[in-house]
């Protein structure tokens, strides 16, 4: 083949031929899957030791029973339970709750992982728990609060939700009409949420609602523990979705539920803020979670295209296929980079709000456009349900959605390029 | 019971090797690198020992510095302790024997279980050797291990069958595949695998002759698997089988 005096392997062979096939030979399905990109100098040791127990959990312990998830539209709760006693839930939690108080980089290295599991599903059912809902205990809760809660969440014996957005109010936190008046030593919620993940199958709930009704925008809003059973909540319905089918979604409704003031979360009126501080970690680890699911298609794929023949030849073989692989897994890995730099900024400590910002804008669109690549080099397989990478497809639309729309991001993006006007 | 388990790192079993051109050794660069599958095991069978009645499982390795990296992970596991005999240069078999040896009588085991071979070179030697160096019982290819009091009986697997031996301790396990399923290392074991002792002792202050017997001269790659191909028909494929593979 002509084309493998292009590919740079020629030089190193007398016979480009041999190169090209030491090439395929070295992609070999297990190969590509367990290639390590390069580690970056801020991994330490109990980062990469992490990864490695994280992925064989997913190995053996995922991608086998991942389809009968999907069925299910669940994850089953002994899985999560596995994760609990392996510690996977308390990344970053207080040993004192069973814990192991690592860092944001840890943090992503479980969401990429899972990401790369195949199943979105499963993954975000992981993550809503350790890195969207049970935050705003962490965050928030006082000594008894987190002594009550914590350990069981840790454990993976209570799955949490957070039930924020609502039919009129999602990234405009501000716009919430569930309402929590006070009456004595209770709260009495009314109204209700929804695509809430977690939301059919959860033990315990972060329920944003307002308070101060009279108050304007922001202010007025408090956060609230609601545990399943509690007379007054209910799960409406569980919704049907586009992708993520191992992950339960729900819509939430609250008549008259009475909440002990014991189980508000910070101060009151003040939770608008308490959202608003996590959305930073929340939009980090979805933006993990898609370049983990964008480097899994891409090793689908060349497994597919090294082994499809078409016209005598495989796809892989044609220039224009591989270059457009080559060229998305350049893109993917500057999102990966982003994505460490931004983890490693916020285990600093530093305010990174824009790079937030930028990775998941940049990991939510870039993850659609490699899914469309790689399905379309399946070719007609790509489209059949037994395929992994149309389900991957599915699972890849939300992430240019959920948790902060593109144009969500581009806004706080776009706020932070004109120095005057940062940070007022 | 104190539990000695010697440690190899070997590149990762799924890692596609490549052979240096001059045929010297193997392409390490991009190699990821783990325990020893059979070590692990080893690991694993120590740990349960331990936590059915108590003691001490304490790793130990020859080899370079990097090689503390699988003795973390097998403190993540659960290990106690770690031992790192450092030596740069590679030593073959009889010599990583004699420091192991040497080790075992500073820290007097009750028993030392091991992969019964490394899945780089197959040796199959090193547990042989040490307890022929110390002198004591050995069990190879253990696929169950048992206790009472000081007395050990452990199930083989032999050609053909299965082999039942009991002996006093100490001894020597090798492990075999069929003998456990490690765990993993759980997140708060890998944070505290941080905090345990890995002690390193350069191998040339233990008084042992290192001068290796053994030198590979050449590794060659497999070869190349031939295209397959189809038979029309059973007689055909006789044929074929007969003639041209030689098989039947």
């Amino acid at each position: 083949m002509q084309s493998s005096e292009h590919n740079g392997f020629a030089s190193n062979s007398p016979n480009g031929r041999d190169a090209h096939n030491r090439l395929l030979e070295s992609m070999s399905a297990v190969g590509i899957a367990n290639k390590d990109v390069v580690e970056a100098p801020y991994l330490t040791q109990e980062h990469i030791l992490f990864r490695e127990q994280v992925r064989r959990f997913v190995d053996t312990e995922v991608k086998p029973r991942g389809e009968q998830w999907e069925e299910a539209g669940f994850v089953p709760r002994d899985v999560l339970r596995r994760m609990g006693e392996l510690g996977f839930l308390g990344v970053r939690y207080p040993q004192a709750y069973g814990g192991s108080e690592m860092d944001s980089i840890a943090t992503a290295i479980l969401a990429e992982e899972l990401g790369k599991s195949t199943f979105g599903g499963f993954a975000v059912t992981v993550l809503v728990h350790t890195d969207m809902a049970s935050p705003h205990l962490a965050n928030a809760g006082t000594r008894e609060q987190l002594e009550r809660w914590m350990p069981d969440i840790v454990a993976g014996k209570k799955i949490a939700a957070v039930a924020v957005t609502e039919p009129d109010a999602g990234s405009d936190v501000a716009g919430i009409r569930t309402s929590a008046r006070r009456e004595g030593d209770n709260y009495v919620l009314n109204g209700s949420k929804i695509y809430i993940t977690n939301g059919v199958h959860a033990d315990i709930y972060f329920v944003a609602a307002k308070t101060d009704l009279a108050a304007k925008g922001s202010r007025g809003i408090s956060m609230f523990v609601v545990e399943k059973g509690t007379p007054g909540f209910s799960v409406a319905r569980a919704l049907k979705k586009h992708g993520w089918l191992s992950s339960d979604t729900a819509e939430l409704v609250f008549e008259d539920c009475r909440v002990p003031v014991a189980n508000r979360l910070g101060e009151e009126n003040r939770g608008f803020y308490a959202v608003m501080k996590n959305f930073q970690n929340e939009r980090l680890v979805l933006g993990a979670q898609a370049i983990g699911e964008a480097q899994a298609a891409i090793a689908l794929t060349l497994e597919w295209v090294t082994q499809r023949r078409t016209f005598g030849t495989t796809l892989w073989e044609k220039q224009a296929i591989r270059q457009r692989l080559a060229m998305q897994a350049a893109k993917v890995e500057a999102g990966r980079q982003l994505v460490y730099n931004t983890a490693w900024l916020a285990s600093q400590g530093r305010d990174c709000v824009k790079e937030v910002s930028m990775l998941k804008a940049y990991c939510g669109e870039l993850v659609n456009e490699v899914m469309y690549d790689c399905q379309q080099f399946h070719g007609g397989f790509g489209y059949m349900r037994e395929a992994a990478i149309e389900r991957m497809v599915r699972d890849a639309r939300i992430h240019s959605i959920g948790g902060g729309t593109t144009e969500i991001m581009l806004e706080e993006v776009a706020k932070r390029m004109i120095p005057s006007r940062d940070r007022t | 019971m104190k539990i000695l388990v010697p440690v190899k790192r070997v590149p990762d079993p799924a890692t596609t090797i490549r052979v240096l051109p001059d045929g010297s050794g193997i392409a390490t660069d991009n190699v990821k690198w783990v325990i020893n599958p059979f070590d692990e095991i080893a690991i694993e069978e120590a740990l349960r020992i331990k936590e059915k009645q108590g003691g001490e499982v304490v790793l130990v390795a020859v080899g370079q510095q990097t090689w503390q990296e699988q003795l973390r992970t097998g403190l993540a596991m659960g290990a106690d302790r770690a031992i790192l005999v450092r030596s740069e240069a590679a030593l073959d078999t009889l010599a990583i024997a004699r420091l192991l040896a040497k080790i075992a009588e500073e820290q007097k085991p009750d028993i030392i279980i091991l992969g019964k071979q490394a899945i780089d070179d197959d040796s199959n030697q090193v547990g042989q050797m040490l307890a022929e160096m110390l002198g004591w019982p050995q069990a190879t290819f253990a696929s169950k291990v048992e206790f009472q009091d000081r007395k050990c009986t452990v199930v083989r697997e032999v050609d053909g069958g299965l082999e039942t031996v009991a002996f006093d301790l100490p001894a020597i396990v090798t492990t075999d595949l069929r003998l456990n399923e490690p765990r993993y290392a759980s997140l708060p074991g890998i944070m505290k695998a941080r905090k345990k002792e890995l002690k390193e002792i350069p191998a040339d202050s233990l008084g042992v002759d290192l001068t290796p017997k053994l030198k590979i001269k050449k590794l060659d790659p497999p070869p190349k698997r031939q295209a397959g191909r189809k038979v029309a028909s059973v007689e055909e494929l006789v044929q074929v089988l007969h003639n041209e593979a030689k098989v039947i």
